[in-house]
Protein backbone atom coordinates (compact mmCIF):
# COMPACT_ATOMS: atom_id res chain seq x y z
CA UNK A 1 0.00 0.00 0.00
CA UNK A 2 1.27 3.52 -0.69
CA UNK A 3 3.13 5.29 2.17
CA UNK A 4 1.27 8.73 2.13
CA UNK A 5 -2.46 6.50 2.59
CA UNK A 6 -0.71 4.48 5.38
CA UNK A 7 0.24 7.62 6.84
CA UNK A 8 -3.36 8.68 6.78
CA UNK A 9 -4.82 5.40 7.88
CA UNK A 10 -2.35 5.96 11.29
CA UNK A 11 -3.27 9.82 11.57
CA UNK A 12 -7.40 8.39 11.31
CA UNK A 13 -6.29 5.51 13.87
CA UNK A 14 -5.05 8.08 16.47
CA UNK A 15 -7.96 10.44 15.95
CA UNK A 16 -11.24 8.12 15.85
CA UNK A 17 -12.01 4.49 17.00
CA UNK A 18 -11.43 3.05 13.36
CA UNK A 19 -10.03 -0.48 12.14
CA UNK A 20 -8.56 -1.39 9.07
CA UNK A 21 -7.93 -3.76 6.36
CA UNK A 22 -5.79 -4.00 3.19
CA UNK A 23 -6.69 -5.75 -0.14
CA UNK A 24 -4.70 -5.18 -3.60
CA UNK A 25 -3.15 -1.69 -2.03
CA UNK A 26 -6.62 -0.35 -1.49
CA UNK A 27 -7.55 1.26 2.37
CA UNK A 28 -10.70 0.14 3.60
CA UNK A 29 -11.57 1.70 7.18
CA UNK A 30 -13.90 0.31 9.64
CA UNK A 31 -16.34 3.09 10.99
CA UNK A 32 -18.68 3.41 13.95
CA UNK A 33 -22.06 4.85 12.54
CA UNK A 34 -22.02 7.42 15.05
CA UNK A 35 -18.24 8.35 13.99
CA UNK A 36 -19.33 8.84 10.66
CA UNK A 37 -19.70 12.30 9.84
CA UNK A 38 -16.54 13.40 11.62
CA UNK A 39 -14.48 10.80 9.66
CA UNK A 40 -15.21 12.17 6.58
CA UNK A 41 -15.45 16.00 7.36
CA UNK A 42 -11.51 15.14 8.18
CA UNK A 43 -10.79 13.12 5.44
CA UNK A 44 -12.05 16.32 3.26
CA UNK A 45 -10.58 18.96 5.43
CA UNK A 46 -7.38 17.66 6.50
CA UNK A 47 -6.32 15.04 4.12
CA UNK A 48 -7.40 16.80 1.18
CA UNK A 49 -10.06 14.01 0.11
CA UNK A 50 -12.32 16.40 -2.12
CA UNK A 51 -14.20 14.23 -4.59
CA UNK A 52 -16.88 11.14 -2.48
CA UNK A 53 -16.86 9.07 -5.50
CA UNK A 54 -19.28 6.54 -4.92
CA UNK A 55 -21.82 6.08 -1.95
CA UNK A 56 -23.35 2.13 -1.59
CA UNK A 57 -24.21 -0.54 0.44
CA UNK A 58 -23.69 -4.45 0.76
CA UNK A 59 -26.03 -6.34 2.39
CA UNK A 60 -24.67 -9.60 4.22
CA UNK A 61 -28.21 -10.98 5.52
CA UNK A 62 -29.29 -13.45 6.72
CA UNK A 63 -26.59 -12.05 8.97
CA UNK A 64 -27.90 -9.63 11.47
CA UNK A 65 -24.95 -8.05 13.38
CA UNK A 66 -23.84 -6.22 10.92
CA UNK A 67 -26.42 -6.69 8.57
CA UNK A 68 -25.28 -3.89 5.91
CA UNK A 69 -21.95 -1.88 5.16
CA UNK A 70 -22.40 1.61 3.91
CA UNK A 71 -19.76 2.28 1.86
CA UNK A 72 -17.67 5.85 1.07
CA UNK A 73 -15.42 5.83 -1.63
CA UNK A 74 -13.55 8.94 -1.36
CA UNK A 75 -10.77 10.34 -3.93
CA UNK A 76 -7.97 13.23 -3.18
CA UNK A 77 -7.37 14.72 -6.27
CA UNK A 78 -4.05 16.81 -4.53
CA UNK A 79 -2.30 13.50 -3.63
CA UNK A 80 -4.25 11.05 -6.23
CA UNK A 81 -4.92 8.72 -3.61
CA UNK A 82 -8.08 6.74 -2.75
CA UNK A 83 -9.48 5.32 0.71
CA UNK A 84 -12.84 3.49 1.63
CA UNK A 85 -14.96 4.12 4.64
CA UNK A 86 -16.96 1.24 6.02
CA UNK A 87 -19.98 1.74 8.61
CA UNK A 88 -21.04 -1.19 9.55
CA UNK A 89 -25.15 -1.21 10.40
CA UNK A 90 -27.45 -3.64 12.52
CA UNK A 91 -30.38 -4.88 11.06
CA UNK A 92 -32.74 -4.43 14.01
CA UNK A 93 -31.42 -0.24 13.71
CA UNK A 94 -30.39 0.58 10.45
CA UNK A 95 -29.82 4.15 10.55
CA UNK A 96 -26.71 6.39 9.57
CA UNK A 97 -26.08 10.13 10.28
CA UNK A 98 -26.44 11.89 6.72
CA UNK A 99 -23.14 13.36 5.11
CA UNK A 100 -25.15 15.74 2.88
CA UNK A 101 -23.73 18.46 5.01
CA UNK A 102 -20.63 17.36 3.80
CA UNK A 103 -20.79 16.23 0.31
CA UNK A 104 -23.44 17.82 -1.89
CA UNK A 105 -23.14 14.28 -3.87
CA UNK A 106 -24.15 12.56 -1.14
CA UNK A 107 -27.65 13.51 -1.26
CA UNK A 108 -28.56 11.40 -4.56
CA UNK A 109 -26.75 8.55 -3.45
CA UNK A 110 -28.25 8.38 0.46
CA UNK A 111 -31.69 8.63 -1.33
CA UNK A 112 -30.76 5.88 -3.64
CA UNK A 113 -29.12 3.63 -0.83
CA UNK A 114 -32.44 4.29 1.70
CA UNK A 115 -34.15 3.39 -1.72
CA UNK A 116 -32.16 0.18 -2.64
CA UNK A 117 -31.22 -1.36 0.84
CA UNK A 118 -33.75 0.73 3.60
CA UNK A 119 -31.17 2.18 5.53
CA UNK A 120 -32.21 5.51 6.91
CA UNK A 121 -29.93 8.55 6.52
CA UNK A 122 -30.35 10.42 10.01
CA UNK A 123 -30.50 14.05 9.02
CA UNK A 124 -31.50 13.79 5.33
CA UNK A 125 -33.13 16.88 3.94
CA UNK A 126 -35.04 15.11 0.87
CA UNK A 127 -35.33 11.17 2.21
CA UNK A 128 -37.50 10.13 -0.54
CA UNK A 129 -37.12 7.19 -2.88
CA UNK A 130 -35.08 7.89 -6.26
CA UNK A 131 -35.44 5.07 -8.66
CA UNK A 132 -38.32 3.16 -7.64
CA UNK A 133 -41.61 4.58 -7.96
CA UNK A 134 -42.76 6.77 -4.97
CA UNK A 135 -45.87 3.67 -3.45
CA UNK A 136 -43.47 0.70 -4.21
CA UNK A 137 -42.61 -1.40 -1.28
CA UNK A 138 -39.42 -3.07 -0.25
CA UNK A 139 -35.92 -1.95 -0.79
CA UNK A 140 -34.94 -4.17 -3.83
CA UNK A 141 -31.13 -4.92 -3.69
CA UNK A 142 -31.64 -6.35 -0.12
CA UNK A 143 -30.92 -10.39 0.10
CA UNK A 144 -34.33 -11.35 1.17
CA UNK A 145 -36.03 -9.39 -1.82
CA UNK A 146 -36.38 -12.01 -4.65
CA UNK A 147 -35.80 -11.12 -7.97
CA UNK A 148 -38.53 -11.68 -10.16
CA UNK A 149 -39.60 -13.35 -12.71
CA UNK A 150 -42.42 -14.48 -15.01
CA UNK A 151 -43.96 -17.65 -14.62
CA UNK A 152 -43.49 -20.13 -17.99
CA UNK A 153 -47.46 -21.00 -18.85
CA UNK A 154 -48.25 -24.39 -20.16
CA UNK A 155 -51.04 -26.12 -21.47
CA UNK A 156 -52.42 -27.79 -18.60
CA UNK A 157 -51.68 -24.52 -16.20
CA UNK A 158 -52.22 -21.79 -18.66
CA UNK A 159 -55.58 -20.38 -16.77
CA UNK A 160 -54.66 -21.42 -13.55
CA UNK A 161 -50.67 -18.56 -13.88
CA UNK A 162 -53.19 -16.30 -16.33
CA UNK A 163 -55.39 -15.88 -13.04
CA UNK A 164 -52.30 -14.73 -11.11
CA UNK A 165 -50.50 -12.24 -13.78
CA UNK A 166 -50.91 -8.69 -13.13
CA UNK A 167 -51.91 -7.55 -16.58
CA UNK A 168 -54.77 -5.55 -17.68
CA UNK A 169 -57.71 -7.75 -18.14
CA UNK A 170 -61.03 -7.02 -19.82
CA UNK B 1 -57.06 -2.98 -8.39
CA UNK B 2 -53.79 -1.56 -7.73
CA UNK B 3 -54.24 1.92 -5.74
CA UNK B 4 -52.21 4.65 -7.35
CA UNK B 5 -50.33 6.88 -5.11
CA UNK B 6 -49.99 10.80 -6.29
CA UNK B 7 -47.27 12.60 -5.49
CA UNK B 8 -48.74 16.12 -4.39
CA UNK B 9 -46.96 19.86 -4.04
CA UNK B 10 -47.23 18.52 -0.32
CA UNK B 11 -44.45 15.72 -0.81
CA UNK B 12 -42.17 18.28 -2.66
CA UNK B 13 -42.81 21.42 -0.34
CA UNK B 14 -39.04 21.08 1.05
CA UNK B 15 -37.56 21.33 -2.20
CA UNK B 16 -39.61 24.72 -3.70
CA UNK B 17 -39.98 27.98 -2.25
CA UNK B 18 -42.60 29.36 0.12
CA UNK B 19 -43.97 31.53 -3.10
CA UNK B 20 -44.62 28.53 -4.98
CA UNK B 21 -46.73 27.20 -2.33
CA UNK B 22 -48.49 30.60 -2.36
CA UNK B 23 -48.97 30.76 -6.06
CA UNK B 24 -46.80 33.28 -7.08
CA UNK B 25 -44.05 31.34 -8.91
CA UNK B 26 -45.79 28.68 -11.24
CA UNK B 27 -44.81 25.04 -10.95
CA UNK B 28 -43.90 23.79 -14.51
CA UNK B 29 -43.50 19.86 -15.35
CA UNK B 30 -41.03 19.39 -18.09
CA UNK B 31 -40.02 15.52 -19.36
CA UNK B 32 -40.50 13.22 -19.38
CA UNK B 33 -41.16 12.90 -22.96
CA UNK B 34 -39.61 15.88 -23.84
CA UNK B 35 -37.10 15.98 -26.45
CA UNK B 36 -34.87 17.49 -25.29
CA UNK B 37 -34.04 15.82 -22.13
CA UNK B 38 -31.96 13.36 -24.06
CA UNK B 39 -34.05 10.64 -22.32
CA UNK B 40 -36.55 10.04 -20.09
CA UNK B 41 -35.58 12.97 -17.77
CA UNK B 42 -37.91 14.87 -15.79
CA UNK B 43 -38.28 18.22 -14.33
CA UNK B 44 -39.67 19.48 -11.99
CA UNK B 45 -39.07 23.86 -12.74
CA UNK B 46 -40.13 26.31 -10.42
CA UNK B 47 -40.84 29.41 -12.88
CA UNK B 48 -40.94 32.79 -12.05
CA UNK B 49 -41.93 34.41 -15.19
CA UNK B 50 -39.21 32.82 -17.47
CA UNK B 51 -36.50 32.27 -14.49
CA UNK B 52 -36.09 29.39 -13.58
CA UNK B 53 -36.37 29.03 -9.46
CA UNK B 54 -35.53 25.89 -8.52
CA UNK B 55 -35.59 22.35 -10.85
CA UNK B 56 -36.13 19.14 -9.05
CA UNK B 57 -34.75 16.14 -11.42
CA UNK B 58 -36.79 13.13 -11.14
CA UNK B 59 -35.09 9.73 -12.32
CA UNK B 60 -35.81 6.56 -12.35
CA UNK B 61 -37.80 5.94 -15.51
CA UNK B 62 -35.26 3.24 -17.03
CA UNK B 63 -34.40 1.75 -13.76
CA UNK B 64 -33.92 -1.87 -14.88
CA UNK B 65 -32.54 -3.32 -11.94
CA UNK B 66 -29.17 -3.80 -13.38
CA UNK B 67 -27.15 -4.47 -10.33
CA UNK B 68 -29.54 -6.44 -9.05
CA UNK B 69 -30.17 -9.09 -12.16
CA UNK B 70 -25.98 -9.31 -12.29
CA UNK B 71 -25.97 -11.00 -8.75
CA UNK B 72 -27.95 -13.64 -10.04
CA UNK B 73 -25.40 -14.71 -13.32
CA UNK B 74 -21.55 -15.68 -13.02
CA UNK B 75 -18.80 -13.05 -13.47
CA UNK B 76 -18.94 -14.08 -17.46
CA UNK B 77 -22.57 -13.74 -18.12
CA UNK B 78 -23.15 -10.45 -15.81
CA UNK B 79 -21.07 -8.58 -18.59
CA UNK B 80 -23.55 -8.59 -20.99
CA UNK B 81 -25.45 -5.90 -18.64
CA UNK B 82 -22.96 -3.81 -18.62
CA UNK B 83 -23.49 -2.90 -22.08
CA UNK B 84 -26.74 -2.04 -21.55
CA UNK B 85 -26.15 0.57 -18.73
CA UNK B 86 -24.35 3.56 -21.03
CA UNK B 87 -25.31 2.59 -24.47
CA UNK B 88 -23.21 5.40 -26.09
CA UNK B 89 -20.28 3.96 -24.30
CA UNK B 90 -20.74 0.32 -24.71
CA UNK B 91 -16.68 -0.79 -24.61
CA UNK B 92 -16.04 1.44 -21.86
CA UNK B 93 -18.67 -0.10 -19.80
CA UNK B 94 -17.10 -3.44 -20.43
CA UNK B 95 -13.98 -2.37 -19.74
CA UNK B 96 -14.87 -0.58 -16.19
CA UNK B 97 -16.10 -4.30 -15.60
CA UNK B 98 -13.14 -6.35 -16.66
CA UNK B 99 -11.06 -4.45 -14.77
CA UNK B 100 -12.98 -4.62 -11.70
CA UNK B 101 -13.14 -8.44 -11.89
CA UNK B 102 -9.45 -8.57 -13.13
CA UNK B 103 -8.29 -7.01 -10.21
CA UNK B 104 -10.67 -9.11 -7.84
CA UNK B 105 -9.21 -12.24 -9.37
CA UNK B 106 -5.79 -10.53 -10.04
CA UNK B 107 -5.60 -11.94 -13.53
CA UNK B 108 -3.35 -10.40 -16.06
CA UNK B 109 -4.27 -8.42 -19.46
CA UNK B 110 -1.69 -9.38 -22.82
CA UNK B 111 -0.35 -5.86 -24.15
CA UNK B 112 -1.93 -6.42 -27.28
CA UNK B 113 -5.09 -7.19 -25.73
CA UNK B 114 -4.46 -3.84 -23.75
CA UNK B 115 -3.67 -1.84 -27.00
CA UNK B 116 -6.69 -3.29 -28.54
CA UNK B 117 -8.98 -2.38 -25.41
CA UNK B 118 -7.53 1.40 -25.77
CA UNK B 119 -8.49 1.80 -29.39
CA UNK B 120 -12.09 0.56 -28.69
CA UNK B 121 -12.60 2.17 -26.19
CA UNK B 122 -11.05 5.71 -27.25
CA UNK B 123 -13.46 4.82 -30.53
CA UNK B 124 -16.19 4.74 -28.47
CA UNK B 125 -15.17 7.58 -26.55
CA UNK B 126 -15.61 9.55 -30.38
CA UNK B 127 -19.04 8.33 -31.35
CA UNK B 128 -20.01 9.11 -28.23
CA UNK B 129 -19.11 12.57 -27.89
CA UNK B 130 -19.99 12.69 -31.60
CA UNK B 131 -23.21 11.91 -30.36
CA UNK B 132 -23.10 15.12 -27.87
CA UNK B 133 -22.06 17.42 -30.52
CA UNK B 134 -24.40 16.27 -32.40
CA UNK B 135 -27.84 16.25 -30.43
CA UNK B 136 -26.55 19.39 -28.42
CA UNK B 137 -26.41 21.43 -31.98
CA UNK B 138 -29.99 20.00 -32.52
CA UNK B 139 -31.28 21.17 -29.37
CA UNK B 140 -29.75 24.93 -30.20
CA UNK B 141 -31.18 24.64 -33.73
CA UNK B 142 -28.55 23.78 -36.01
CA UNK B 143 -29.97 20.67 -37.48
CA UNK B 144 -27.41 19.96 -40.15
CA UNK B 145 -24.67 18.69 -37.30
CA UNK B 146 -26.74 16.01 -36.23
CA UNK B 147 -26.83 14.21 -39.47
CA UNK B 148 -23.02 15.11 -39.68
CA UNK B 149 -21.86 13.30 -36.58
CA UNK B 150 -24.51 10.05 -36.73
CA UNK B 151 -22.34 10.12 -40.27
CA UNK B 152 -19.05 10.13 -38.67
CA UNK B 153 -20.50 7.87 -35.73
CA UNK B 154 -21.78 5.04 -38.35
CA UNK B 155 -18.09 4.72 -39.58
CA UNK B 156 -17.18 4.13 -35.56
CA UNK B 157 -20.18 1.71 -35.46
CA UNK B 158 -18.99 -0.15 -38.48
CA UNK B 159 -15.53 -0.81 -36.74
CA UNK B 160 -17.09 -2.26 -34.05
CA UNK B 161 -19.16 -4.26 -35.86
CA UNK B 162 -16.07 -5.44 -37.59
CA UNK B 163 -14.46 -6.78 -34.64
CA UNK B 164 -17.17 -7.91 -32.10
CA UNK B 165 -20.34 -8.49 -34.77
CA UNK B 166 -22.39 -5.93 -32.85
CA UNK B 167 -22.45 -2.08 -33.30
CA UNK B 168 -23.57 -1.43 -30.15
CA UNK B 169 -23.68 -4.13 -27.51
CA UNK B 170 -20.05 -5.65 -28.30
CA UNK B 171 -19.25 -7.07 -24.67
CA UNK B 172 -15.93 -7.68 -27.12
CA UNK B 173 -13.45 -7.30 -23.88
CA UNK B 174 -14.13 -10.01 -21.68
CA UNK B 175 -11.95 -10.59 -18.23
CA UNK B 176 -8.54 -11.42 -18.90
CA UNK B 177 -8.09 -9.98 -22.74
CA UNK B 178 -10.85 -9.60 -25.64
CA UNK B 179 -12.97 -11.90 -27.12
CA UNK B 180 -10.74 -12.40 -30.16
CA UNK B 181 -8.43 -11.03 -32.44
CA UNK B 182 -9.28 -8.16 -33.96
CA UNK B 183 -9.76 -9.16 -38.20
CA UNK B 184 -7.07 -8.19 -41.13
CA UNK B 185 -9.45 -5.24 -42.17
CA UNK B 186 -9.19 -3.67 -38.97
CA UNK B 187 -6.17 -1.32 -38.66
CA UNK B 188 -6.99 -0.33 -42.79
CA UNK B 189 -10.86 0.33 -41.18
CA UNK B 190 -9.17 2.60 -38.33
CA UNK B 191 -6.64 4.05 -40.71
CA UNK B 192 -8.79 5.36 -43.20
CA UNK B 193 -10.93 7.15 -39.94
CA UNK B 194 -8.08 8.78 -38.57
CA UNK B 195 -7.01 10.23 -41.89
CA UNK B 196 -10.61 11.77 -42.78
CA UNK B 197 -11.77 12.59 -39.21
CA UNK B 198 -9.66 15.87 -38.12
CA UNK B 199 -10.91 17.64 -41.35
CA UNK B 200 -14.46 16.82 -39.98
CA UNK B 201 -13.51 18.32 -36.63
CA UNK B 202 -12.05 21.20 -38.19
CA UNK B 203 -16.12 21.37 -40.46
CA UNK B 204 -18.12 21.19 -36.98
CA UNK B 205 -15.32 24.09 -35.11
CA UNK B 206 -15.94 25.82 -38.44
CA UNK B 207 -19.61 25.33 -38.49
CA UNK B 208 -20.07 26.03 -34.75
CA UNK B 209 -17.38 27.28 -32.57
CA UNK B 210 -17.14 30.91 -33.63
CA UNK B 211 -21.41 30.87 -34.57
CA UNK B 212 -22.70 33.78 -33.20
CA UNK B 213 -26.52 31.92 -32.60
CA UNK B 214 -24.57 29.14 -30.50
CA UNK B 215 -22.17 31.58 -28.33
CA UNK B 216 -25.59 33.25 -27.72
CA UNK B 217 -26.68 30.19 -25.94
CA UNK B 218 -23.55 28.69 -24.63
CA UNK B 219 -21.27 31.63 -23.28
CA UNK B 220 -21.69 32.51 -19.84
CA UNK B 221 -24.78 29.72 -19.37
CA UNK B 222 -24.74 27.28 -16.84
CA UNK B 223 -21.72 28.37 -15.06
CA UNK B 224 -20.35 25.40 -12.28
CA UNK B 225 -17.38 26.85 -9.91
CA UNK B 226 -14.59 24.34 -8.91
CA UNK B 227 -15.78 23.83 -5.65
CA UNK B 228 -19.10 23.49 -6.63
CA UNK B 229 -18.30 20.79 -9.14
CA UNK B 230 -16.65 19.15 -6.44
CA UNK B 231 -18.95 18.84 -3.86
CA UNK B 232 -21.29 17.50 -6.66
CA UNK B 233 -19.21 14.74 -7.04
CA UNK B 234 -18.79 15.83 -11.01
CA UNK B 235 -16.29 14.40 -13.11
CA UNK B 236 -15.39 14.12 -16.63
CA UNK B 237 -15.59 16.78 -19.13
CA UNK B 238 -17.55 19.45 -16.95
CA UNK B 239 -15.32 19.31 -14.10
CA UNK B 240 -12.33 19.37 -16.50
CA UNK B 241 -14.16 22.66 -17.95
CA UNK B 242 -14.31 23.96 -14.28
CA UNK B 243 -10.27 24.25 -14.02
CA UNK B 244 -9.51 20.83 -12.52
CA UNK B 245 -6.84 18.85 -13.97
CA UNK B 246 -8.39 15.27 -13.52
CA UNK B 247 -8.26 12.54 -15.64
CA UNK B 248 -7.79 8.82 -14.74
CA UNK B 249 -6.03 8.21 -18.01
CA UNK B 250 -3.31 10.28 -17.11
CA UNK B 251 -3.56 10.54 -13.40
CA UNK B 252 -4.08 6.81 -13.18
CA UNK B 253 -3.11 4.81 -15.61
CA UNK B 254 -4.79 1.75 -16.48
CA UNK B 255 -4.18 -0.62 -19.50
CA UNK B 256 -1.14 1.15 -20.57
CA UNK B 257 -2.27 4.92 -21.01
CA UNK B 258 1.19 6.26 -19.75
CA UNK B 259 2.82 5.14 -23.20
CA UNK B 260 0.43 7.25 -25.31
CA UNK B 261 1.51 10.97 -25.65
CA UNK B 262 -1.54 13.36 -25.19
CA UNK B 263 -2.96 16.40 -23.06
CA UNK B 264 -6.07 16.66 -20.52
CA UNK B 265 -7.48 19.70 -22.12
CA UNK B 266 -9.38 22.25 -19.38
CA UNK B 267 -11.05 25.24 -19.47
CA UNK B 268 -11.37 27.58 -16.51
CA UNK B 269 -14.66 29.17 -17.21
CA UNK B 270 -16.67 26.33 -15.98
CA UNK B 271 -19.27 27.33 -18.64
CA UNK B 272 -21.24 25.70 -21.61
CA UNK B 273 -18.83 27.22 -23.92
CA UNK B 274 -16.22 26.05 -21.82
CA UNK B 275 -17.82 22.30 -21.81
CA UNK B 276 -18.18 22.74 -25.35
CA UNK B 277 -14.70 23.26 -26.26
CA UNK B 278 -13.47 20.62 -24.15
CA UNK B 279 -14.99 17.98 -25.52
CA UNK B 280 -14.15 18.67 -29.02
CA UNK B 281 -10.47 19.41 -28.03
CA UNK B 282 -10.81 15.73 -26.07
CA UNK B 283 -11.66 14.31 -29.55
CA UNK B 284 -8.68 15.33 -31.76
CA UNK B 285 -6.85 14.21 -28.18
CA UNK B 286 -8.37 10.96 -28.06
CA UNK B 287 -7.93 10.51 -32.23
CA UNK B 288 -4.08 11.20 -31.57
CA UNK B 289 -3.89 7.91 -28.49
CA UNK B 290 -5.98 5.61 -31.67
CA UNK B 291 -3.08 6.26 -34.15
CA UNK B 292 -0.12 5.83 -31.16
CA UNK B 293 -2.13 2.81 -30.19
CA UNK B 294 -2.20 1.82 -33.51
CA UNK B 295 1.01 1.97 -34.67
CA UNK B 296 2.83 0.33 -31.46
CA UNK B 297 0.16 -2.53 -31.58
CA UNK B 298 2.01 -5.16 -30.47
CA UNK B 299 1.67 -8.83 -31.59
CA UNK B 300 1.39 -11.57 -29.04
CA UNK B 301 -1.98 -13.00 -27.71
CA UNK B 302 -4.91 -11.61 -26.78
CA UNK B 303 -6.04 -13.34 -24.05
CA UNK B 304 -4.46 -14.74 -20.06
CA UNK B 305 -3.44 -17.98 -20.43
CA UNK B 306 -4.44 -18.48 -17.03
CA UNK B 307 -7.12 -21.22 -18.06
CA UNK B 308 -8.43 -20.95 -14.40
CA UNK B 309 -10.23 -17.57 -14.99
CA UNK B 310 -10.17 -17.67 -19.20
CA UNK B 311 -11.64 -20.17 -21.26
CA UNK B 312 -9.02 -22.09 -23.78
CA UNK B 313 -8.93 -21.47 -27.94
CA UNK B 314 -11.17 -23.95 -29.61
CA UNK B 315 -8.04 -25.01 -30.99
CA UNK B 316 -6.85 -26.85 -28.01
CA UNK B 317 -10.14 -28.22 -26.93
CA UNK B 318 -10.00 -30.75 -29.90
CA UNK B 319 -6.07 -31.96 -28.27
CA UNK B 320 -6.63 -31.43 -25.05
CA UNK B 321 -8.93 -32.81 -22.23
CA UNK B 322 -7.16 -30.34 -19.71
CA UNK B 323 -8.64 -27.56 -22.55
CA UNK B 324 -11.88 -29.16 -22.59
CA UNK B 325 -12.12 -29.72 -18.85
CA UNK B 326 -11.69 -25.71 -18.34
CA UNK B 327 -13.99 -25.39 -20.97
CA UNK B 328 -16.28 -26.69 -19.51
CA UNK B 329 -16.43 -25.66 -16.14
CA UNK B 330 -15.76 -22.16 -16.97
CA UNK B 331 -19.03 -22.30 -19.22
CA UNK B 332 -21.02 -23.91 -16.43
CA UNK B 333 -19.86 -23.31 -12.98
CA UNK B 334 -18.38 -19.84 -13.87
CA UNK B 335 -14.90 -19.03 -11.91
CA UNK B 336 -14.92 -18.43 -8.04
CA UNK B 337 -13.62 -15.11 -6.93
CA UNK B 338 -12.20 -14.09 -3.26
CA UNK B 339 -14.48 -13.06 -0.53
CA UNK B 340 -13.20 -9.19 -0.26
CA UNK B 341 -14.23 -5.95 -2.85
CA UNK B 342 -12.51 -4.16 -4.70
CA UNK B 343 -13.44 -0.49 -6.23
CA UNK B 344 -11.99 0.29 -9.73
CA UNK B 345 -12.43 3.10 -12.41
CA UNK B 346 -12.04 4.49 -15.46
CA UNK B 347 -12.00 7.43 -17.43
CA UNK B 348 -15.41 7.21 -19.69
CA UNK B 349 -16.76 9.98 -22.07
CA UNK B 350 -18.89 11.30 -18.92
CA UNK B 351 -16.75 10.87 -16.06
CA UNK B 352 -15.36 8.16 -13.68
CA UNK B 353 -17.16 5.13 -14.29
CA UNK B 354 -16.27 2.99 -11.41
CA UNK B 355 -17.22 0.16 -10.36
CA UNK B 356 -17.42 -1.51 -6.94
CA UNK B 357 -17.13 -5.32 -6.93
CA UNK B 358 -17.73 -8.12 -4.03
CA UNK B 359 -17.08 -11.44 -4.39
CA UNK B 360 -17.77 -13.98 -1.59
CA UNK B 361 -15.90 -16.69 -2.66
CA UNK B 362 -18.26 -18.37 -5.08
CA UNK B 363 -18.70 -17.93 -9.25
CA UNK B 364 -21.17 -14.49 -8.92
CA UNK B 365 -21.03 -11.35 -7.59
CA UNK B 366 -22.55 -10.70 -4.29
CA UNK B 367 -22.48 -7.61 -4.78
CA UNK B 368 -21.94 -4.93 -8.02
CA UNK B 369 -22.24 -1.36 -7.96
CA UNK B 370 -21.50 0.86 -10.96
CA UNK B 371 -20.72 4.60 -9.78
CA UNK B 372 -22.20 6.08 -13.05
CA UNK B 373 -20.90 9.62 -13.66
CA UNK B 374 -24.31 10.70 -15.31
CA UNK B 375 -25.63 10.07 -11.95
CA UNK B 376 -23.53 12.59 -9.94
CA UNK B 377 -23.65 15.16 -13.72
CA UNK B 378 -27.32 15.22 -13.56
CA UNK B 379 -27.40 15.85 -9.65
CA UNK B 380 -25.73 19.15 -10.23
CA UNK B 381 -28.64 20.31 -12.73
CA UNK B 382 -30.08 22.60 -10.00
CA UNK B 383 -27.41 24.60 -9.16
CA UNK B 384 -26.37 24.90 -13.08
CA UNK B 385 -29.89 26.21 -13.80
CA UNK B 386 -30.53 28.42 -11.17
CA UNK B 387 -31.72 32.05 -12.40
CA UNK B 388 -31.09 30.96 -16.01
CA UNK B 389 -33.85 31.04 -18.52
CA UNK B 390 -35.49 28.07 -19.23
CA UNK B 391 -34.32 27.98 -22.84
CA UNK B 392 -30.71 28.25 -21.33
CA UNK B 393 -31.82 24.96 -19.43
CA UNK B 394 -32.01 23.41 -22.87
CA UNK B 395 -28.69 24.68 -23.16
CA UNK B 396 -27.42 23.35 -20.11
CA UNK B 397 -28.99 19.82 -20.43
CA UNK B 398 -27.44 19.44 -23.55
CA UNK B 399 -23.78 20.36 -22.29
CA UNK B 400 -23.55 17.79 -19.49
CA UNK B 401 -24.26 15.35 -21.84
CA UNK B 402 -25.68 12.37 -19.67
CA UNK B 403 -27.71 9.02 -20.73
CA UNK B 404 -30.47 7.88 -18.42
CA UNK B 405 -29.26 4.02 -18.82
CA UNK B 406 -26.36 5.80 -17.03
CA UNK B 407 -28.06 7.47 -13.97
CA UNK B 408 -31.36 4.71 -13.70
CA UNK B 409 -29.45 1.36 -14.03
Amino acid sequence: MDNKLEKIVQALQKDFDVTFEEFRGEAHVFVQPEQIVEVITSLRDVHEFELLSALTAVDYWPQQEPRFHVIYQLTSLAKNLSIQVRVPVAATRPVVPTVTGVFASANWREREAWDMFGIHFDGHPDPRRILMPADWEGHPLRKDYPLGYEEPQFTFNFDEIDLRKPYAKE
Amino acid sequence: MVQLQEVTVDDLKHLVSGRAIEGETMLLNMGPQHPATHGVLRLLLELDGEIVVNCIPDIGFLHTGIEKNMEAKTYQKAEVMTDRLDYLNTVGNNLAYCMAVEKLVDLDVPPRAQAIRVILTELQRLASHLVWIGTHALDLAAMSMFMYAFREREIILDILELVSGQRMMTTYIRPGGVWRDVPVEFEAAVRDFIKIFPKRIDEYEALLTKNPLLLDRLLGVGVLTKEKALSYGVTGPILRATGVDWDLRKKRPYMGYEQYDFIVPTRTEGDNYARYLVRVQEMRESLKIVEQALNKLPMGPVRSDNRKFVPPPRSEIGTSMEALIHHFKLWTEGFEAPKASVYSAVESPRGELGVFLEGDGGPKPYRIHMRTPSFENVGAIPEMAKGHLVADLIAIIGSIDFVLGDIDR
